[in-house]
């Protein structure tokens, strides 16, 4: 826990726009910042980095008037202020740029850029020609080549997001947060996002840029701050600092750590996917999965793998292709057949999909394995709680009692929850999607670790992730997707970070990649 | 422009149309002006009603104690008309404005509040409103000939061959547009409904908006409850009773999305049209009154399905050829 | 984070007793409302405490709680149904119908009922065929419902069933135990239990705290909302018979405005009107709760539109006031 303080004292002359100072937030079972401290200056990129559950996306919160801290202070010119509503944070100049988009589908691009600080006439009512005129001259500026009038809901994703940039742009901003912006865009929209943060600096905005990709803050970022656990680590000078460096302090710990090795134990095939097709999310997907192997799909956001595994368990329905299940055909139309056929899904969506937060622990383990647990129909009370228990425990989920609501735990011990519910079916194939998203790293290396005993026991794993480390660590093979369609399988020496990234990207040759 | 046009307005307008049509053809005296401006002026509470309806269901709420409210401020109205035969029908308009506006403001603030489900404050509010009728008046009827005249005789006066019911549905409906699109508090609603999370991050208090949601609402069905009594002359308990439903249905029929969001005054005043020429319709292709609650509650279902169809969403297409190839 | 360490340590099943947490709940607090409602009728009015004026009293509620108990299901899975009162109305026009034609009670019975199957059918199948929100499509088949009646009654009504048939809403198993009681006490056992204690319960839970997850978990959600569905139209097809049979004739009216008190019923009974928990015990309590302050004002004279400002004041009331209490303490 070393802390590095390179610079920001010495060598910068101007004085922070914003700071949060010893900013605390408390949420039940999580602190989700402890302590922390961030400095974002005129003129300047500030990354700050961290991984899924660091604490970011709970200080854009709280930048922006959604949460309330628990303690500590923000500043504004050295001044403290108080951002109790989103408007007084609006109306301080701090303006966000989301994750995701946020924006409205049934209002026109103009009216989304200037909802709530509209031009009017005289008479108090929204003067549209000034707001069209405005919005062209906003979407002019940045290059984009969108329609101020059309509703937004036909436009596209890339397109919404320069609509959410647009709207930053459109109030008199003197801070923007940058959350993940460039998550859903192409190449050479990122590039325009660029030059986009170029003439924001010039113009002598602060920026706080989220991000979890290195090239991109060496490439745009001026200075850092990291968080790891809802804690300050570190922060200082991007030009005084290693890649290595913030690895270290992001994860705290050397990479290679993270994923032990272990001994693999491959057996006969046990699924087997042909020729299988969606009309719009995906096509032609052939593969194979052996007993007690871990087999990875690296991809982009949006490159099908979660549209593709969740037709594999029949929420949705193919338009071609066939599953077989230990050499037996598989005709999987729901969830509920899915299991029954032996294979199971663990969503990435932990709160919408894989948990029924409003229940207890031991309802939401046995939820997927009632009929294993009832007799006629009729519920036995006293074989819930023993399932329960028995997959709970083998999870080490921490937590009050069983009958405490899942909503209550922290994120990793859901996780743990959502990971025991459907082990306890005792499925032939589990497929975990993004399984350590936004969970602590105990947790994570819990998890790791627990799916390298699966496999060691002769559970076939397919693990859906996009965080390179995990696919390389813990996969057997890797299958690369891109745009719904399988464009490599990687094993042995080919699964390197670079060839993963080259195929993700659809890069022909080495040259351009990082 | 040309979208707009194959929309669900172009729709509704031609089925209106083809209705009026079909009965033109067997009954040309149903197409004449003066009884187009008849059927108009006998929709225009519904109309004013639809109106409010929308713009709480644009914010995701439900607002069934409409009916009610109208019987209610109506049932006022009346009673202050008895008690001061002398009182300027301006005066009563304002009284019928700010009294139905103060009911959907106690709909609105236990919704913003107390954060109670809509639709559990509408259906107890509506059981009270009428409740209150009954306490007020022990049952009992007013009749024409208790009402003073200037009072009953103010809608049914005729301005330009329309009488100023049907005035008054228009200029309702003026405003419903302007203020939709040209106010901040209209936008609002739109971004309340279509996107309550991200209506936070741009500033917008959802509970507030919702609230005033019904105020509105309440003092249009205030407003309607006046016109109604004095254009019938007679007010009691059980005053359009199970109106709230034809209203409801109106703004279905007429493209208002019930998740909240999506909606236009024009597809709602449409919806409420086509509701009026099949009353209307009904006793003239002689086809018993017995039919009209069957055929909204069928217009109800075939809309609703009918919006679920166009607005089910094309889905995220990833695959570039499938892009193509469309 | 070995995992064989943590093996040992382990997580109590329940912090507080079952029993425990029984005392402290909504139910308990309504049976005191119900308790505290009939001391204040027995000393307000000198015929309460008599038996039959206390059968009598159960009328109030019974045909009306029978709907209840497959409405809160249907409202713990996230879903509603306002047509069940239309649904009454066309499932009585279908046995006059019958009757006219000459039909004998058995099938006069099957009649009602198979209607009510019927009309849950479609309200069902629009909901999750075509993935229509049911607030929505019961509001509308509501209206088609009743409007069916209408349009085969007008204004007329039927009347003269047979005289066996009467028994359903008129008839005592013995004493002063009538038949519609008896049915009440029976479907409150069978909701209850299908409830609490099968898979079918737990899914209708899981369904309302979150459809995704439900289906995710390999629930069958649209088979789950189709049953509940079917099961509501049932239960009010069953009261129809019952108050058809009670009331000896058949308007297109009848039951106006009694999805408002099966509603009001079922919330006030504690189920979550957004879905996700209740319990069938509450929704007994409150049947009794409803049909003790009908029949007490009933005793004092009070007119039926009255209580309704009661019954609505009831359901806003008993949401709210845990909403105040909670601000009170907060501030």
């Amino acid at each position: 826990m070393q802390s590095q303080k390179n610079g920001s004292a010495e060598s910068s002359s101007s004085t922070p726009i914003l700071q949060l100072d010893q900013i605390t937030k408390t949420f039940p079972g999580v602190k989700a910042l402890d302590a922390v401290r961030l400095s974002l200056y005129p003129g300047e990129v500030t990354a700050l980095i961290g991984e899924n559950g660091a604490g970011k996306s709970t200080v854009v919160k709280t930048l922006t008037g959604i949460y309330q801290p628990d303690g500590g202070r923000i500043l504004l010119d050295g001044q403290a202020i108080k951002f109790d509503t989103p408007q007084s944070a609006a109306d301080a100049g701090v303006t966000a740029i989301h994750q995701e988009t946020v924006l409205f589908d049934e209002l026109t691009v103009a009216e989304n850029i200037f909802i709530g600080h509209a031009p009017k006439t005289k008479f108090g009512l929204i003067d549209k020609t000034a707001m069209f005129d405005r919005t062209a001259e906003i979407l002019d500026g940045i290059g984009a080549k969108i329609d101020g009038r059309v509703k937004l809901k036909d436009l596209g994703i890339a397109s919404r997001h320069l609509v959410a940039i647009a709207r930053a742009l459109s109030v008199d901003a003197r801070v923007v947060i940058m959350d993940e912006p460039t998550a859903a865009l192409s190449q050479t929209e990122i590039e325009e996002l660029y030059e986009l943060v170029d003439t924001l600096k010039a113009q002598g905005k602060a920026i706080l840029f989220i991000s979890h990709k290195f090239d991109e803050i060496f490439r745009i970022a001026d200075r850092f701050t990291v968080f790891r656990d809802g804690q300050f680590v570190g922060e200082g000078e991007i030009a005084n600092v290693q890649e290595s460096d913030l690895v270290q302090m992001m994860v705290g710990r050397a990479v290679d750590q993270l994923f032990p090795k272990r001994e693999a134990d491959i057996g006969e095939t046990i699924l087997e996917v042909k020729d299988y097709c969606h009309p719009t999310e995906f096509e032609d997907i052939n593969f194979s999965l052996r007993k007690g192997e871990i087999l990875g799909f690296y991809g982009l956001v949006g490159a099908g793998r979660s549209e593709f595994m969740q037709s594999l368990i029949g929420i949705t329905r193919p338009s071609k292709g066939s599953v077989e299940v230990e050499g037996v055909q598989q005709d999987i139309r729901s969830p509920a057949g899915a299991i029954d056929a032996g294979i199971v899904y663990v969503p990435e969506d932990r709160g919408k999909q894989g948990a029924i937060t409003d229940l207890p622990i031991f309802q939401n383990v046995t939820l997927p394995s009632l009929n294993a647990i009832s007799n006629k129909g009729f519920l036995q009370l006293a074989e819930e709680f023993k399932l329960a228990r028995e997959y709970t425990e083998r999870l080490d989920l921490r937590a009050a009692s069983l009958d405490t609501n899942v909503g209550a735990l922290s994120g990793g011990n859901q996780q743990k929850v959502v990971i025991a519910k459907w082990l306890a079916t005792k499925p032939k194939v589990i497929i975990l999607d993004e399984p350590t998203k936004g969970i602590d790293i105990g947790s994570k290396a819990a998890v790791h670790d627990f799916m390298s005993e699966l496999a060691a026991e002769g559970l076939s794993v397919i693990m859906v992730s996009s965080e390179i480390p995990e696919i390389l660590g813990m996969s057997d093979r890797v299958i690369v997707m891109r745009e719904g369609r399988m464009v490599a399988e990687l094993d042995g020496d080919d699964m390197n970070p670079e060839t993963l990234v080259r195929h993700a990207v659809g890069i022909a040759s080495t040259e351009n990649v990082t | 422009m040309i979208a707009h046009l194959k929309s669900r307005e172009a729709l509704l307008m031609g089925a209106i149309i083809v209705l009026v049509s079909l009965v033109a053809t067997r009954f040309p005296g149903f197409v004449t002006p003066s009884n187009l401006v008849a059927v108009f002026t006998d929709t225009s509470p519904l109309m004013i009603l639809a109106i409010g309806q929308m713009v709480v269901i644009l914010t995701r709420c439900i607002d069934l104690s409409v009916a009610a409210n109208l019987a209610l401020t109506g049932m006022v109205c009346a009673m202050i008309n008895v008690a001061m035969p002398d009182l300027p029908v301006g005066v009563i308009l304002v009284v019928s404005l700010v009294m139905g506006a103060f009911l959907g403001a106690i709909n609105g603030i236990l919704v913003w509040k107390l954060d109670i489900p809509p639709i559990v404050v509408t259906l107890g509010t509506m059981t009270i409103f009428r409740g209150i009728i009954f306490l007020l008046t022990e049952g009992k009827w007013i009749n024409a000939h208790e009402m003073s005249a200037h009072f009953t005789a103010f809608p049914r006066a005729t301005i330009l061959g329309m009488p100023i019911l049907g005035w008054f549905g228009i200029v309702v409906a003026l405003i419903a547009v302007v203020a939709m699109a040209r106010t901040k508090l209209g936008r609002s609603m739109y971004a309340v409904g279509g996107n309550p999370h991200a209506a936070v991050y741009t500033g917008i208090n959802v509970g507030r908006t919702q609230f005033y949601a019904f105020v509105i609402s309440g003092m249009l069905a205030g407003l309607a409850g006046y016109l109604w009594i004095a254009r019938y002359a007679v007010a009691y308990v059980d005053i359009a009773a199970g109106f709230e439903l034809e209203v409801v249905a109106a703004c279905v029929i007429g493209g208002v999305s019930i998740a909240g969001g999506a909606g236009t005054i024009i597809g709602t005043l449409l919806g409420a049209l086509f509701l009026g020429v099949v009353k209307n319709a009904l006793p003239v292709v002689d086809i018993s009154p017995f039919w009209q609650l069957a055929i909204s509650g069928a217009a109800i279902i075939i809309a609703v399905a009918f919006n679920a169809q166009s607005g089910r969403s094309k889905g995220r297409v990833i695959l570039k050829s499938a892009e193509h190839a469309q | 984070m070995s995992l064989a360490e943590n093996t040992t340590r382990s997580i109590p099943d329940r912090l507080r007793s079952p029993l425990r947490s029984k005392v402290v709940s909504w139910e308990t607090l309504l049976l005191g409302v119900a308790i505290g409602i009939f001391v204040f009728n027995s000393l307000a009015s000198p015929y309460f405490l008599d038996a039959w004026n206390l059968s009598d009293a159960t009328f109030n509620f019974t045909e009306k709680a029978m709907i209840a108990f497959a409405m809160a299901l249907l409202i713990i899975a996230g879903e509603i149904d306002l047509s069940v009162a239309a649904i009454i109305a066309l499932a009585s026009t279908a046995m006059g119908v019958a009757m006219e034609m000459g039909a004998g009670t058995p099938v006069l019975v099957l009649v009602g009922l198979g209607t009510g199957l019927l009309c849950g059918a479609f309200n069902g199948a629009l909901v999750t065929k075509l993935g229509l929100p049911s607030i929505v499509v019961t509001i509308g088949t509501m209206s088609l419902f009743r409007g069916i009646s209408f349009i085969i009654l007008g204004d007329g009504a039927f009347r003269g069933y047979p005289s066996d048939f009467s028994w359903f809403g008129q008839g005592y198993v013995f004493w002063v135990i009538s038949v519609e009681l008896v049915i009440f006490v029976i479907l409150a056992i069978f909701f209850g239990i299908l409830l609490h204690k099968t898979n079918f319960g737990r899914a209708v839970y899981a369904i309302g705290n979150n459809p995704t997850g439900a289906l995710f978990s390999g629930i069958r959600v649209d088979r789950v909302k189709m049953i509940l569905f079917l099961m509501t139209g049932l239960m009010a097809g069953l009261a129809a018979v019952c108050l058809t049979s009670r009331l000896g004739s058949t308007r297109p009216s009848i039951a106006t405005g009694m999805e408002l008190e099966v509603v009001t019923m079922v919330v006030l009974g504690g189920v979550n009107i957004l879905g996700g928990s209740g319990s069938i015990p509450g929704v007994v309590i409150a049947a009794f709760v409803m049909g003790l302050v009908t029949f007490g004002l009933g005793l004092l004279n009070v007119p039926g539109i009255v209580m309704s400002i009661f019954i609505g004041l009831l359901l806003i009331g008993v949401i709210a006031l845990p909403r105040l209490w909670a601000m009170w303490r907060k501030s």
